[in-house]
């Protein structure tokens, strides 16, 4: 399946290769550096591409392209997906997934892969297994084997990769219990110059921290599960129970995991937490344009809107941009043209807002097409759709955990067209 | 000038001595390297080889560290070790001959004890690519696929691969070595040795028959990455095996072309022969359909595709949600994603139209990703959602990102052309495109313009003077030639303008792109053919400056125009028509879809996504007229359980499988030793498994009570400790010594025990029934039931829910008209009877009946069981009343051991009764059929020939059953002794009713 893997960097040089079959010269990845020139932007190089011989499928995260070289026919999601892993595991390893972080780990980096893969097939792409194979690096552990000669790599067969469980590991011990879930959800939203919705949707995940003793086996249930049109689990969840009842039954992963990702059902009304106001101009003929961008609180259930960021691309004939902000700071790019602007929480009482102007280039005609904002927010204690954890239980284990529910609304991808 | 020389030549001295000294540093460094692996110091060795590794990930070349690395590789440091492994597998098809040395290691370590070394022995044994070790390869991959832990049986059908790799000669072996794997129920293998099979001998499609079902249940159990594998692998298997399910539906499709071939005769056929799905085909669709909840984009899709070439037409939209929720994944998902929900827009509108707004395209997207919505969002357009996908599609014109909006004037032309209610609009709002500051929108105005007026050029004069205008603002190439194309076609409509034209283009013909020059000429020969009055001058005048042009095509396109249309003496016969040649009507180009011939190639594949046969592609066969025979995929053995983990447990379990195996064998000799005095034959019954089960009784029954005893049970038990013996000096191997001789103690113990216990205890040694009843006893009837009716049956097996359980059959069948849903026995009893309920049928057709069996705990008494049999409506309140016969199961014994237990069993416990025997009834069958067919107990052998022995035991407690008939003519004495004195009156009542009766 997978021949060999290279991670080129945002400059475009090849700095790690690893192979699981015969060697591939890394002249193949010229084939890729021509698409990427070919590209405009980085997002614009082609998934796929074929090659006389083989086929480069490459995966784009953290400015780093993972390209795959592939020699027969295989699902192209496969090994896309198994990127998309790859990269998750160095994230969970090393907390962040930088060109710096994998030369330093480099070992690692590599006992990895080759667990992740026996001759291109998957192998074990599980966190808790592959923690227990190669334990994740941490100062103390280095320091400590530095000292004893001791390795990081795990002596015993993960017991998870022959049970029923595989996600688990066994023998896990804490001394605090605690079980975590954050109800985290997004919308997505077009809104139409006029302020109308052209479409909106909401998208929620459940992330769960879980560090409790034992082999738990935990349910949680919904005071309202009709609200969730369609789900995929963490294959620790029991679809049958789902099925019957809409609880969610399972024995969790040791850690930080995705319990649940879920999509509410698109007959709901989505509510809009904010609202904007713009009036972005050009006139024909002048050299000047005019930005005014106010932005308020709508339906957000009494709660605040923080962590909120406009970002808009300028069209290109725009020079720079003068402009005043009520709060907050912004920044106007003037190669990229990218205007960003940091506001902050929103006072409903002081509504922010931009003011100011744009200079044109001299000349240049009007620009016949008004810029898109793109804008992030945060709201904390509250799922927008009104889903609601009704009660988490465990069984199976003696102790008492602690456990712990938080909500949060984010923006997903939040476009209003002016 | 010269300074510059000499700083050019020190330039490249220094950057020689760079180079050179960079090389010594390699060297002195791999030196140093050298040094470090060959030191004492385990810490030393293993920081040499992190640093070696970081040097094979930059891509550097360490091979001529090869020999120092190669010493190691039997170090007890695993994490040393397992560099050392990494090392190996890159340079070991370089070093051919050095690598030869670690593979004693190897060798030895695929016999270590712990799995983990076994297994990873074996995956660098298999990843060292040297032609000479396939032999040592080979039986390596043989044993490891019977060795115990999945986890090493996993790792041998990842090795197939690599071996079939390097040799393919080997094949043949292979392919057994898969057969072998592929009967493997773990979970853990199953998805490696798909993979295996589709890299190895993907068409030798009957390996699989016989595994299918047991695939698909576990599919759900196996990991992710093996259920893409299977998955693909399944959908290719259904396309050979099953009927279509789509002759049915075809006739309401009207996107199915298939509708479109079938002749009259054919859909008659269908419409008298209702499609019915073959239960293995529904049983794939069925476990397939959880994935699609699955997390694992790679697994929806794989999903989904096997909906898309395997289910009903009106199956298909449960994956649309699942596949547009994978739009929220990663761009590179979304990409494929939308590849394919393009192809399948195409074929069906319906399934993705109420998602629509899923496709709206958004500022960020990446191009290819904006393409591809366009793509799904024309495909998708209807006359219902035409005006909205139209005003979406204004403002996309609108984009900063030109290729995309010049992208939407083509989507636009494409909805003009398909829906004929919206050209009028399209064509006005490409018109007012005309007059856009950018080229590139204005140019793919013109062309997609020049296109929808081909279709119906008459009316839209206008339209082509409006273009004419704009045409000196217009300065791309192909826009230009677009117009200038469309004003040679169509100047009849445009008579005044069209000459005007070409006298402008005249002026710049020579400044113009050769495509523009091209047209031009085009131009002019047609203006010249219908208006030479006014343009005879003119064309002259183009044509000399096309036969001086630099470009050859254009000279020659005016050499041949002048021929055609300027009638001179050289001129033949074809300047008659240069009219109907120039001014022929042109059929308008069709607008369609890139994405219309992709289903050609299964969805999801590389294939797919390219457009273009990836090597290794293997094509999804059409669905085969007749279906072949189902039931090759039976499979005959239930095998009991493994418990991998449990070593200990795993090997009595053999140890049984092996003393059964002799039992029964032992048990089939007699049987066909003293099969030559009978002549009994059974009626035969309708259902095969009926008809088997009664036969093989048939056989029993046939069994005559001949001597056998004790020399033969001394051959058992001796049988049986050698046989164990021998299995278990095969699987020590993995075993420490010392355990297996604590197992030979345990075993040879238990054989004592056994051997004791034939003589002891032989009550407890039970038996097959000698004879089952056909009679099936009414449970619950149609009209009672609403339709569904349900009749029980007494199997008299030994129940495989509980010891204690009566085992029965219970046959549920749908008389009304309606399938009914989910058939079940609901959980509580009204009875203390202990139930073992079958599970819940989830549909019923009509007409339809199925076999479920259940248990149930009598308690030893004849007490009706009642509960409820539920279906999705209506719950019925039923009763079993056992009769007392089935409350037994028979068991063997010697005569002698017959006696001693009655002699037990006396006073109180017996009880006893004399009747007067029908003369029909006295032969010894007829006596032995009677009783049999009362009571489940089994025939004990006598040696006096008027007196008939019978043993059994109570399924609940236990205790013996002993009965016996004494024939003093014409009257018999029946005896019989328990320790249930109210179930022996009851047996007695009803033998005597039994065999006072005549009848068969």
């Amino acid at each position: 399946m997978i021949h060999s893997l290279f991670l080129v960097n945002a400059s475009g040089d090849i700095f790690l290769e690893k192979h699981w079959k015969s060697v591939v010269s890394r002249s193949v990845c010229d084939y890729f550096f021509e698409a990427l020139e070919r590209a405009t932007e980085p997002e614009n190089v082609p998934p796929v591409i074929p090659t006389p011989h083989h086929y480069l499928i490459n995966v784009l995260r953290h400015r780093i392209y993972f390209v795959a070289v592939i020699q027969s026919e295989v699902p192209p999601l496969f090994v896309i997906e198994f990127l998309h892993r790859v990269v998750d595991t160095f994230q969970d390893y090393f907390g962040v997934c930088t060109e710096a972080a994998i030369k330093d780990n480099v070992v690692v980096v590599y006992e990895l892969l080759e667990e992740m893969l026996d001759n291109g097939f998957p192998l074990a792409t599980e966190s808790n297994i592959l923690k227990e194979l190669i334990k994740p690096p941490t100062i103390l552990r280095t320091v400590v084997n530095t000292i004893t000669g001791s390795t990081n790599v795990g002596e015993q067969l993960p017991t998870g990769q022959l049970s029923v469980v595989p996600w688990r590991r066994t023998g896990v011990k804490y001394t605090n219990n605690e079980a975590y879930f954050d109800v985290i959800e997004e919308i997505d939203a077009i809104i139409d110059k006029s302020g109308s919705t052209i479409t909106a949707e909401i998208q929620g995940v459940i992330d769960a921290c879980v560090k409790l003793t034992g082999m738990p086996d935990l349910t949680l249930s919904f005071m309202n599960p009709r609200l969730l049109d369609d789900v995929s689990f963490h294959p620790c969840v029991r679809f049958k129970r789902w099925e019957a009842e809409r609880i969610l039954s399972f024995i969790p992963p040791d850690g930080n995991f995705r319990l649940l990702s879920y999509h509410v059902s698109s007959q709901n009304l989505v509510a809009i937490p904010v609202y904007v106001k713009h009036n972005i101009s050009f006139r024909e003929g002048s050299s000047q344009g005019r930005f005014e961008l106010t932005l308020g609180p709508k339906q957000t259930m009494g709660k605040a809107v923080e962590s909120v960021l406009v970002s808009s691309q300028l069209p290109r004939g725009v020079l720079n941009a003068n402009l005043n902000p009520s709060q907050g700071t912004y920044t106007f790019d003037p190669v990229t043209k990218l205007l960003s602007w940091d506001v902050g929480k929103i006072n409903p009482q002081k509504l922010p807002s931009l003011k100011g102007s744009m200079s044109l280039q001299a000349g240049a005609s009007k620009p016949d097409e008004n810029p898109t904002i793109n804008i992030q927010f945060k709201i904390q204690q509250l799922a927008i759709s009104g889903l609601k954890v009704n009660r988490l239980d465990m069984y199976g284990e003696k102790y008492k955990p602690f456990k712990g529910i938080k909500y949060m609304t984010k923006a997903g991808k939040f476009q209003v067209r002016t | 000038m010269r300074n510059a020389l000499v700083s050019a030549e020190n330039l490249q001295l220094t950057l020689k001595t760079d180079f050179s000294s960079e090389e010594q540093a390699l060297t002195i460094k791999n030196e140093d390297l050298k040094e470090m692996l060959e030191s004492n110091k385990e810490s030393l060795k293993l920081e040499a080889m992190k640093r070696i590794v970081g040097l094979i990930a930059k891509g550097k070349n360490a091979s001529e560290l090869f020999p120092a690395v190669v010493k190691n590789v039997a170090s007890k440091n695993i994490e040393l070790k397992k560099l050392v492994y990494v090392y190996l597998v890159r340079y070991a098809e370089e070093q051919q001959d050095l690598a030869l040395l670690s593979i004693s290691t190897f060798q030895r370590a695929l016999k270590d004890p712990n799995q983990l070394i076994r297994a990873s022995a074996l995956r660098v044994l298999s990843s060292i690519r040297v032609p000479i070790i396939v032999p040592i390869m080979m039986l390596a991959i043989k044993e490891a696929a019977t060795d115990l832990s999945p986890y090493v049986r996993k790792t041998a059908a990842h090795a197939i691969q690599k071996l079939y790799s390097l040799d393919p000669d080997q094949k043949e072996h292979l392919i057994e070595v898969i057969e072998k794997l592929l009967k493997d129920k773990s979970t853990l293998v199953a998805g490696s040795v798909v993979m295996a099979f589709e890299e190895v001998c993907p068409d030798r499609i009957d390996l699989i028959h016989k595994n299918y079902r047991k695939l698909c249940n576990l599919l759900v159990d196996v990991e992710e990455w093996g259920q893409v594998v299977i998955i693909h692998m399944l959908t290719r298997y259904a396309r050979t095996q099953f009927v279509s399910p789509w002759r049915e539906d075809a006739m309401f499709d009207e996107n199915n072309e298939k509708a479109f071939y079938d002749s009259e005769e054919e859909r008659k056929v269908e419409q008298t022969r209702p499609y019915i799905m073959d239960p293995d085909h529904r049983l794939l669709l069925r476990n397939t359909k959880p994935l699609l909840q699955s997390r694992n984009t790679a697994v929806v899709m794989a999903v989904s595709q096997l909906y898309w070439h395997l289910a009903p037409k009106h199956e298909l939209s449960i994956i649309t949600k699942s596949l547009v929720r994978l739009l929220r994944s990663h761009r590179e998902v979304q990409y494929v994603v939308l590849q394919n929900i393009a192809t399948m827009s195409i074929q069906r509108k319906g399934m993705f139209e109420p998602f629509m707004k899923s496709f709206y395209v958004r500022s960020t997207d990446a191009t290819h990703i904006k393409t591809l919505k366009l793509e799904i969002l024309t495909n998708l357009a209807n006359e219902a959602n035409i005006s909205t996908i139209l005003r979406e599609f204004q403002t996309y014109v609108k984009s900063q990102d030109k290729a995309f909006a010049a992208a939407t004037i083509q989507a636009i032309g494409r909805c003009a052309t398909n829906i004929s209610e919206v050209t009028d609009t399209c064509l006005n709002g490409l018109v007012l495109l005309l007059s856009n500051r950018d080229e590139t929108v204005v140019a793919e105005s013109v062309v997609v313009i020049k296109k929808l007026l081909q279709t119906q050029p008459s009316q839209h004069s206008d339209i082509i003077k409006h273009m004419a205008k704009l045409f000196d603002n217009i300065t791309v190439p192909m826009a230009r030639a677009s117009i200038l194309w469309l004003m040679g076609e169509y100047c009849e409509h445009v008579p005044k303008i069209a000459p005007d034209v070409l006298r402008k283009m005249a002026k710049t013909f020579t400044n113009e792109e050769d495509i523009v020059k091209l047209q031009i000429v085009n131009l002019a020969a047609k203006l010249y053919l219908t208006n030479s009055k006014q343009t005879k001058l003119l064309t002259q005048y183009i044509l000399n400056l096309g036969k001086y042009d630099q470009n050859y095509d254009i000279r020659d396109r005016t050499r041949f125009i002048r021929q055609l249309i300027v009638p001179n003496e050289k001129s033949g016969a074809l300047s008659k028509y240069a009219r109907r040649i120039l001014m022929a009507p042109k059929p308008a180009p069709v607008l369609q879809s890139a994405f219309k011939d992709r289903d050609r190639f299964q969805l999801g594949t590389l294939s797919h996504t390219l457009n273009s046969q990836a090597s290794g592609y293997l094509e999804l066969s059409d669905w085969p007229a007749v279906a072949p025979d189902q039931s090759v995929r039976n499979v005959e053995v239930v095998e009991p359980v493994r418990l991998p983990c449990i070593f200990i447990l795993f090997y009595f379990l053999k140890i049984m499988l092996v003393l059964t195996y002799i039992c029964v064998h032992v048990e089939s000799v007699s049987e066909s030793e003293s099969e030559e005095n009978s002549d009994d034959s059974n009626k035969s019954s309708s259902s095969q498994s009926e008809k088997s089960s009664s036969e093989s009784d048939s056989e029993k029954k046939k069994k005559t009570l001949k001597n056998k005893k004790l020399q033969q049970l001394l051959l058992i038990i001796m049988t049986k400790y050698i046989l164990i013996h021998i299995v278990l000096s095969i699987s020590t191997q993995f075993f420490v010594n010392c355990m297996c001789s604590l197992l030979h103690l345990c075993v040879f113990l238990a054989c004592q025990f056994d051997a004791v216990s034939w003589h002891v205890h032989v009550s407890l040694q039970a038996s097959s029934p000698v004879f089952v009843p056909e009679t099936s006893h009414e449970l619950l009837h149609r009209m009672t039931g609403k339709g569904l009716s349900a009749q029980y049956r007494f199997t008299r097996q030994p129940c495989i829910y509980g010891n204690s359980m009566v085992s029965l059959q219970l046959t549920l069948s749908n008389s009304s008209d309606q399938a009914l849903e989910n058939i079940h026995i609901s959980e509580k009893s009204s009875t203390g009877q202990n139930i073992h309920r079958f599970n819940a049928i989830e549909r019923l057709e009509p007409q339809a009946s199925v076999t479920v069996s259940m248990g149930v705990d009598f308690n030893d008494s004849t007490q009706a069981a009642n509960f409820q049999l539920c279906t999705k409506e209506d719950e019925f309140s039923v009763s079993i009343q056992p009769a007392v016969g089935e409350l037994l199961l028979p068991i063997t014994m010697s005569e002698a051991d017959f006696t001693k237990e009655q002699g037990k069993l006396m006073g109180m416990n017996e009880s006893s009764a004399t009747i007067t025997m029908k003369p029909e009834n006295v032969s010894s069958q007829s006596v032995n059929r009677k009783v049999v067919s009362v009571a489940n107990i089994g025939v004990i052998p006598s040696s006096q020939e008027n007196i008939y022995r019978f043993a059994g035991k109570t399924v609940s407690s236990g205790s013996l059953v002993l009965v016996s008939v004494a024939l003093k003519d014409p009257d018999a004495v029946i005896t019989i002794n328990t320790e249930k004195t109210v179930i022996g009156s009851m047996l007695l009542r009803q033998f005597k009713t039994a065999l006072t009766n005549s009848g068969p």
